[in-house]
Parts: structure tokens; sequence; C-alpha cells
């Protein structure tokens, strides 16, 4: 109830200052895309193919805006939310993308999904002139305003996590050895050079280096093979099934490293438990967002709403997929930056009303992290919190990290 | 299969060649993005004509023509982006270079028939992808974050914009292609790779070089589908390995076999029928949920699957195949039966 008052108060004033702000605001000025009825968002997932595992982050957005049309709207306006399956496969995005820009004619994209695909429509969107807002993908490269100034990622980048950890190994661990599991893509590679940057003079601390691919059906002879390496850290950048095979793994042939463990694969339900509690204790991670299977969060109102809104809009989705609450978290950020528009919803008031948060409260982001872009400043979520696995849960410990991405 | 009339060759290809014409008419029919749309279909129509040349007219199946594709658009991708070479210089390369690879694949290919080559293939389509991200060629292909590339300009200050451009160079390209593999197949080569196809023995019998027709079909084969892919690479103006996945390989064998196995005709109409339906499916799949009110969550693919399904069920031959024994049958009724005799022989055999 508290932080809902909250940002009742801080949607009234930011209308108040809107609306003091000159009659320039008082004209209703569009884009193609919006009307008085209307506003058009497009978007890609992956509904089929190898990556289709993400295909429910589309689903549920588009849940939350069926049910933000249900509630009325965003200034009295519907939202068509047209999303399109592009397979994970960038050459489709590009078909995908240029039938909603061209064709269905868009206001903007929204959180279209996966590195590569982000990048193949990146320079078109930005010929375009069209705002490509908070894109899924934790690469480094989506907040750069100077050449970019229409495309906006969201989460903290995979770089500046590993970052985090490099550090915090550097600090923490005495004569570190440290053996890195990676999946051999775009994402295990931005983890990668994250850590080599983040130990700088100290890169020989890596020891052993193994990759895996997505197709593989266990990652236990990579897991031997770093323990033979001699590693005392285990800096483990791999998706949830590999994750708890990896811990697994590592307990059962008694290798005892301090772990550090990838934001991507922190569910409780879908890692932790599988990996056995007792294999996983004190297991480092960074995080941004609330897992909806850690008990600690149980009584918090943003879980309960959020709990709410699933049983009530989004019947039939797992409430243990993190996916689930990226895409909700995300979708408010989005809901409120067209709120912002008012009636100016043209694509130059967009972006900037998008590089225009002041710690805004992100729902389901944790205690403490908030949202903050500026025209210079194009990553609205930076800032993770490291937490230890103790007992059944995570436990936050330390301060926000706030971290300018390199 | 009989070859397409010459009049309405002609006139399709003059109508092709108008119609981008008509932008400043009617700009919302002849959208930019329909003639990239149209620019898609024809660079997939090439592919399949490229399978189809193996497949259809030598007999030799293949599951791998997305590595041929695969290494075409890269050849191209690479030549742009390290020697800064214009992008019509680099298809002749791309050619050369599948043709290659296609060669030394059709070589260990000579032992193996049927099932066995089609998993050969199918491996080379696994691979190629893991290939590419492989550390030591990371310098080259950019490795998983794949190679960005620019947009075809338009040359000789033509009043053309670049979409319209790039229809024409696909549409050039497919055109030089089409021409070259009808009278490839009208040659003694052409009949020599036909005879391969429906008599092996005979053909080795009668003093064909069977091990040289079989290779070398597999060299052209691969050679037109990078081209393809180089084509591709201009209009994309991406690459990445996530695009060439095993999935492209089946685009190109439901192209052929939808537009008719050893009918050039049947190529194009094939990769104009994979596009379209590939893009139509999720509009049909939503229309069925939303506008009929059906309570059926149809995925994008099981539309595909069924739009399939039925049409293999009306049309064995593939849609050139059904249309030439439609209009038979229509302009003499009494050559229906005999039609469909045939046609029953041919599919059983």
């Amino acid at each position: 109830m508290k932080t809902k008052r909250r940002t009742f108060l801080a949607g009234v004033s930011s209308a108040a200052v809107l609306s003091a702000s000159g009659s320039a605001f008082a004209q209703k000025k569009y884009s193609e895309g919006a009307s008085d009825t209307e506003i058009k968002i497009g978007n890609t997932n992956p509904y089929s193919g190898p990556a289709s595992a993400y295909g429910v982050i589309g689903k549920t957005i588009a849940a939350y805006w069926k049910s933000v049309n249900e509630a009325g709207g965003i200034n009295g306006r519907k939202v068509n939310f047209i999303t399109l399956d592009d397979g994970y496969n960038p050459a489709k995005t590009v078909e995908c993308i240029r039938q909603l820009v061209e064709q269905d004619k868009v206001l903007c994209t929204f959180n279209t999904l996966g590195t590569p695909c982000n990048t193949a429509i990146h320079k078109y969107m930005n010929q375009k002139k069209v705002p490509m807002l908070f894109v899924a993908t934790g690469a480094s490269k989506w907040g750069n305003p100077k050449e970019f100034p229409w495309t906006m990622g969201f989460q903290p980048d995979y770089h500046t996590e590993a970052v985090i950890y490099a550090k915090h190994i550097l600090a923490n661990v005495k004569d570190a050895k440290i053996g890195v599991l990676m999946q051999n893509d775009d994402y295990g590679k931005d983890y990668y050079e994250g850590m080599r940057e983040g130990l700088g003079k100290e890169v020989g601390r890596i020891v052993k280096h193994v990759t895996y691919e997505v197709t593989d059906p266990t990652v236990d002879s990579q897991v031997i093979q770093l323990k033979d390496s001699g590693a005392n850290v285990f800096f483990n950048i791999s998706t949830p099934k590999f994750a708890a095979q990896a811990m697994r793994k590592a307990a059962d042939i008694g290798w005892k490293p301090a772990q550090y463990l990838n934001n991507v694969s922190s569910s409780v339900a879908s890692v932790m438990k599988p990996a056995g509690f007792d294999n996983v204790q004190g297991v480092l991670t960074a995080a941004y967002l609330m897992d909806p299977t850690d008990h600690q969060w149980d009584d918090n109102a943003d879980m309960k709403e959020w709990k709410e809104w699933m049983g009530k809009h989004n019947a039939g989705a797992s409430l243990a997929d993190a996916s689930n609450v990226f895409a909700y978290s995300v979708s408010t950020l989005m809901h409120e930056t067209l709120k912002k528009c008012g009636d100016n919803l043209t694509r130059e008031n967009l972006m900037k009303q998008a590089a225009n948060f002041q710690k805004f409260r992100l729902k389901m982001a944790l205690p403490g992290i908030t949202v903050s872009t500026s025209p210079t400043d194009f990553y609205p979520v930076q800032a993770v919190q490291l937490q230890r696995f103790k007992g059944d849960t995570w436990d936050l410990f330390g301060d926000v990290m706030h971290a300018e991405s390199t | 299969m009989p070859a397409f009339p010459k009049k309405w060759l002609w006139i399709l290809l003059a109508l092709a060649f108008l119609v981008p014409l008509l932008q400043p008419l009617l700009p919302d029919v002849v959208s930019n993005y329909r003639l990239f749309l149209v620019s898609t279909m024809i660079i997939a129509a090439i592919a399949v004509l490229g399978l189809n040349l193996l497949t259809g007219f030598n007999g030799q199946i293949s599951l791998g023509h997305s590595a041929f594709y695969a290494v075409g658009a890269y050849t191209a991708a690479i030549l742009m982006d390290k020697l800064d070479m214009p992008y019509y210089a680099t298809l002749p390369i791309a050619a050369v270079m599948c043709f290659i690879v296609g060669y030394l694949f059709g070589l260990p290919a000579l032992k193996l028939e049927g099932h066995y080559l089609a998993l050969a293939t199918f491996a080379l389509a696994l691979s190629v992808p893991q290939i590419l991200k492989y550390k030591w060629l990371e310098d080259l292909t950019g490795g998983v974050q794949g190679i960005v590339l620019s947009k075809p300009d338009v040359p000789f200050g033509l009043p053309l914009n670049e979409d319209q451009w790039l229809y024409y160079y696909c549409l050039v390209v497919m055109v030089l292609l089409y021409w070259a593999a009808a009278n490839i197949l009208n040659s003694r080569s052409g009949r020599a790779m036909m005879a391969i196809r429906d008599q092996y023995m005979a053909a080795d019998t009668m003093g064909i070089d069977t091990a040289l027709y079989k290779t070398v079909t597999f060299g052209i084969s691969a050679a037109y589908t990078g081209i393809a892919g180089a084509l591709s690479a201009s209009a994309i103006a991406f690459v990445a390995p996530d695009s060439f996945n095993f999935f492209l390989s089946i685009k190109f064998l439901i192209g052929l076999v939808v537009g008719g196995v050893g009918s050039l005709a049947g190529s194009v109409v094939g990769g104009i029928f994979y596009v379209l339906v590939d893009n139509s499916a999720q509009a049909l799949s939503t229309f069925v949920k939303n506008d009929l009110g059906l309570q059926f969550d149809l995925s994008a693919y099981t539309v595909f699957g069924i739009i399939l399904i039925v049409l293999m069920y009306l049309m064995p031959m593939g849609i050139v195949g059904g249309v030439y024994y439609l209009v038979r049958s229509m302009r003499s009724p009494g050559a229906k039966a005999r039609e469909q005799a045939a046609l029953k022989q041919r599919a059983s055999s």
C-alpha cells in the first residue's frame, strides 16, 4: 500500500510538472503508431526454435498489456501489442521488425529478445528513428546514446556483473586460482570478458577455462577438468539446467571452491533446489530482481501484487519462473514511460521520457534498486546486490552496488 | 515434369521488372517492406533451385544445404567486412567457394546412398554453425556476435531506393541462374544427371562417369545455394551463426517438395511458398483464435504443418505438378483417368 501511494504521488507530481511546463503539452502530438485511441507497440520473441523457453516473456508481456487495457488503458488509449515469432533467428527478426515498422507502423518496439536478434536490427531502427526500448539482452552495447540514440537497454549488463565478481574475488579470496565454466555463446563471452577485465593485471589467476554447448547433455567432464586444474574459485557462467548440474557434480567429486554463480541462474526453484541445498551453501551471486521462489519475499507488497496479478491475468504461467517476474517488471517500466508521455506521443518525446527517470522505484526490483536514466545514460538498471545462499534461501549482504558500465 | 511455357515466362518476367516502378502510384500496395519480402522470396527460390538440381535432377538427397548457404553468406560478409569488397564482387567468389566445399563434400558422399547421405548432410548442417563459432576462426567470423554489414547502395545514381535496388539485384541474379540451370539441364550433362537419377546402373553401363557427375552436381548445387546465402547477407545486412541452423535446411526441403521436385519453375514457387506461409502462419493462427473465436491456441508452426499436410494430400507432385495436371485434365476430360494412373505410378515409384 505504501509503495502504491508513493508511485501515485510521483505520478501526480510529474503530471503537475508536465502541465505546468508550458502550453506545448496541452496540444496532442502523435507520431506514427499513436492516436487518440491507440498506442501500437511491436515486439519479437522466440516462440519457436532453440530458445523458445524465453517465449514465456513475450506471453507475459502480452498478458500485461491486456490487463492494462482492461483497466482502461494508458491516458485513455488502448495498447495494441503486436508480438511476432522470430525463432531466435536474426534474419527472421529483420523481416519481423520491418513488418512491424513499415506495415503495422508501430510507435516503438519494446523488449525485443536476444543479443544476435537485436544486433541485426540495431542499425535499421536507428536509421528509421524508431525507439527500440528496453531490449531483452544483457550485452553491454545497448546503452550508447551517441551513436544509437534510439536504442535503450534494461537490465544490468553481464559485463558489469562479472567485473563485480572479479573485484569480490580479488578482495576476499586469498591466492585465488579461478576455474571458469562458460556457455559458448555471446552471453557467456560477455561474462568471461567482464571477468578478465575486472581481474586486470591479475588475469593470470584464471587457471582453467572450459566451455559447453547449449545442446550438450551434461557438463560433468568440464567440472572434473576444473577440479583437476587445482582451482579454488569456480565462476559458473551457465544457464539454469547446467548451473544445477555443475554445482551438484562439484559436490559429488568433493571439489569445494568458492563459487560465483551468474545471475541468470539464481532461481531457487529451478537451480538451487535441484542442485541440492547441502551442495550450494555459500554460493555467491548478484541480483536485481526478487526471486519468486525465495521465501524471504513472501510478505513483500510487490511480490503479493505480482502473484495476485499472475493469478488473475496470466493464469497457467509458472509462478516459479523468474522470466515472468522479468517480463512484468520491464512492462511496468514501459507503462510508466508511456504514461509520462501524456498526450505528446511522438517518437522523440518517448525517447526523451525514457531517458528521464530519476530513482524510479521499479516493481519487483530488490529494495534499494531504482531506475535512473539521462540523455547520456541509457542503462536503466545498473545496480546489483550480492547475495549468498544460506539454508534454503538467498541472503543479501553488503551494499547495493552501482556500477558504471565500461 | 514439362517445361514452363515460354510465353508465360516472359510475361511474368516483364511483370516482375515493372511492378516496383509502380511504387509512386500505389505506395501502399508496392511498399518497401513488400519489395524486401519479395527479395527474400527470390533468395529462397535460388536456394531451393540449388537443392533441386541435386535432389530433383540428380537424385541425391541433402539435409545440409543450410551449411552451404552459411558458407556463401559468410564468404560474402567477410569479404565485405575485412577487404571492403563491393557486394556484387562477392557473389562469384562465394559461388566458387561453395562449389569447392560442395565438390569436396560430394567425394565421400559418393559412397553414401539415400538415408546415409541424408544423415551425413544432416551432420554437416549441424556442425557448420558450431564451426563458425570456433575460437580460431573468431577473428574472421566475429564468433557468436556475427558481422554487421551495410545494405547495398544504389549504383550509377539510379532513381531507386535501397529496397527497389535490392529487389532488382536479386531478380537479375535469379534470372541468370535460372537461365543457366535450364541450359545445363537441356545439355548432354543435364541428361546424364537425370539418367543417374532415373537408373543409376544403366547410366553407368552407358559410359557416364557417374562419380564425376555426382560430385560436380553437388558442387553446382552448393554454389547456387551459396549465392543465395551471399545475397541474403547483403539483404539482411547481418550474419550470425544463429541464422543458419538446421531448420533452414528443412525449409529448403519444404520449398522443394511443395514447389515440385524436379521442376525449375517449382523451385521458384517453392521459395515463394515457404517465405509466404512462414510469414502468414502466425497471422493465420491469431486470426483463428481472435477473429473466428475458436479456443485453439495453435502455434504458428501447427498452422504451417496443417497447410503442408493438406497441400501434400491434394498435390502430391507439388504445386507446379498439381497445377499442370489440373490444367491438362480440364482441357481433355478423357485424359483424366490416364493422368491419375500416371500420377499414382510416379508417386509409388
